[in-house]
């Protein structure tokens, strides 16, 4: 039930943010990240947005999920 | 870093005699199956589920409940968990599938949108979940009273990790080396929330994210406190996880809600281990709105579903696992819920999965 995922906050209206994750958009609520600003990236989770993630952690996390998929490794490389 | 960590962890496993690491958290259980990581650790090495799916440790009367509400002409919105789950004599699908108006929600906020589109309808958001999902339940609560939404009420279950931690641990049947703690609870309590894990039992412990690599890392932390370490709570979920956690999240959480003892599905009541309404947002507790009486049922039955949410037996020990329980047809909740601990060991093959 504790799911949740990293997405990349576009646009902020009031309590109401438009993240995107992989080109997805979604709407997703600040009440409980009154901080995030935009292009933050913020763990969501149930439409709420719960943290603020390093940029770089999240570039980190993808290269390794890619790489556990087939792809090159290239998390030695990331800017 | 993969390879590394795995050879790290079986030098570290070597000649310490049997060792249980136990996850809390159905998530963690789920990704542990899918990516072989039972597979691949020292013979020595048994990871163990904790009472870590909220669908799971959530009693029957909680489902009846639900459905009675369900039949009253309520529009109960949820969580898609809570559908398959048995109460005592039907549950939610089935209710649904008797013409009761069950909507599954992605997010609690949905359920405020539902309320407003069905002015004349009564709404009730099953509030199911750990510290993760507890405030965004409390959050909606906040939100419905600020747009002035009257006809949307929450039926609350919410429970707490530590207190099951420390449940367990004073529990002589439970035996647990160390646990690998939820990620997604402690991004909102925070990492301090579970020191007492290591001053007061001595026990060690590691906050882990989800990913194959993250869960690895945590158990080389747990390892690297039983090879000689200092007995700590590792933060291997560095990029979300803070010392103090989700501030603002825990403060609109104890905002709508207090602590209050609770009932745990094969743990009984937990003292101080779940969530129950402030007064102050009683119009929102459907159960002091419009309280539902029903009839208690004691169900007979062998499953030993409360036994392997306390890690003392494995799915495969009970008489009913894989025969008369499966997915299709469960008996008990383990097996209903998808992050369910004796449904992941049925879906993967209860480990004997080899190559």
């Amino acid at each position: 039930m504790c799911l949740a995922f990293p997405a990349k906050v576009l646009k902020i209206d009031g309590d109401l943010a438009t993240v995107e994750r992989s080109g997805v958009k979604r709407a997703a609520s600040l009440m409980l990240l009154p901080d995030a600003k935009v292009g933050d990236y913020v763990l969501i989770h149930a439409g709420f947005a719960m943290q603020i993630i390093d940029e770089r952690e999240v570039r980190i996390r993808d290269a390794l999920v890619a790489e556990m998929n087939g792809a090159p490794r290239t998390v030695e490389v990331l800017p | 870093m993969t390879d590394a960590l795995i050879k790290k962890i079986a030098r570290l496993a070597e000649g310490k005699g049997e060792l249980r690491f136990m996850e809390v958290c159905g998530t963690h259980t789920v990704a542990i199956f899918r990516s072989g990581i039972r597979q691949i650790l020292p013979a020595n090495v048994e990871l163990v589920s904790g009472p870590g799916c909220p669908v799971c440790v959530t009693g029957d009367e909680y489902i009846d409940k639900a459905i009675a509400y369900a039949q009253r002409g309520f529009i109960v919105a949820t969580f898609g968990d809570m559908l398959k789950v048995p109460g005592s004599r039907s549950s939610l699908a089935q209710a649904q599938a008797e013409g009761a108006d069950v909507r599954i929600v992605y997010s609690p906020l949905d359920s405020i949108r539902l309320a407003q589109e069905n002015p004349r309808r009564r709404v009730i958001f099953l509030a199911v979940g750990f510290e993760t999902t507890a405030p965004t339940a409390a959050a909606t609560v906040l939100a419905a009273k600020a747009q002035g939404v009257t006809n949307l009420f929450m039926l609350s279950a919410q429970k707490l990790v530590p207190p099951a931690l420390r449940f367990l641990l004073n529990d002589a049947t439970t035996k647990v080396d160390g646990f690998l703690l939820p990620g997604h609870v402690a991004v909102v309590i925070g990492a301090d929330a579970f020191s007492f894990l290591a001053t007061e039992f001595k026990v060690p412990s590691a906050i882990g994210g989800f990913e194959s690599e993250e869960i690895l890392l945590a158990l080389t932390s747990l390892l690297e406190q039983l090879d000689g370490g200092e007995v700590e709570v590792a933060n291997d979920y560095r990029a979300v996880v803070k010392a103090e956690g989700n501030v603002a999240a825990q403060r609109i959480l104890s905002q709508v809600y207090e602590v209050a003892d609770v009932e745990w599905r094969g743990m009984g009541i937990i003292p101080a281990s779940g969530l129950k309404m402030r007064e102050e947002f009683a119009a929102f507790d459907i159960e002091r709105v419009e309280p539902a009486q029903i009839e208690h049922v004691g169900k007979k039955t062998a499953c030993r579903c409360g036994e392997v949410l306390r890690g003392v037996v494995k799915p495969a020990e009970c008489p009913l696992f894989g025969k008369a329980c499966t997915p299709l047809h469960a008996v008990g909740a383990c097996m209903v819920s998808v992050e369910g601990v004796c449904a992941a060991w049925y879906k993967y093959g209860g480990n004997n999965f080899k190559w």
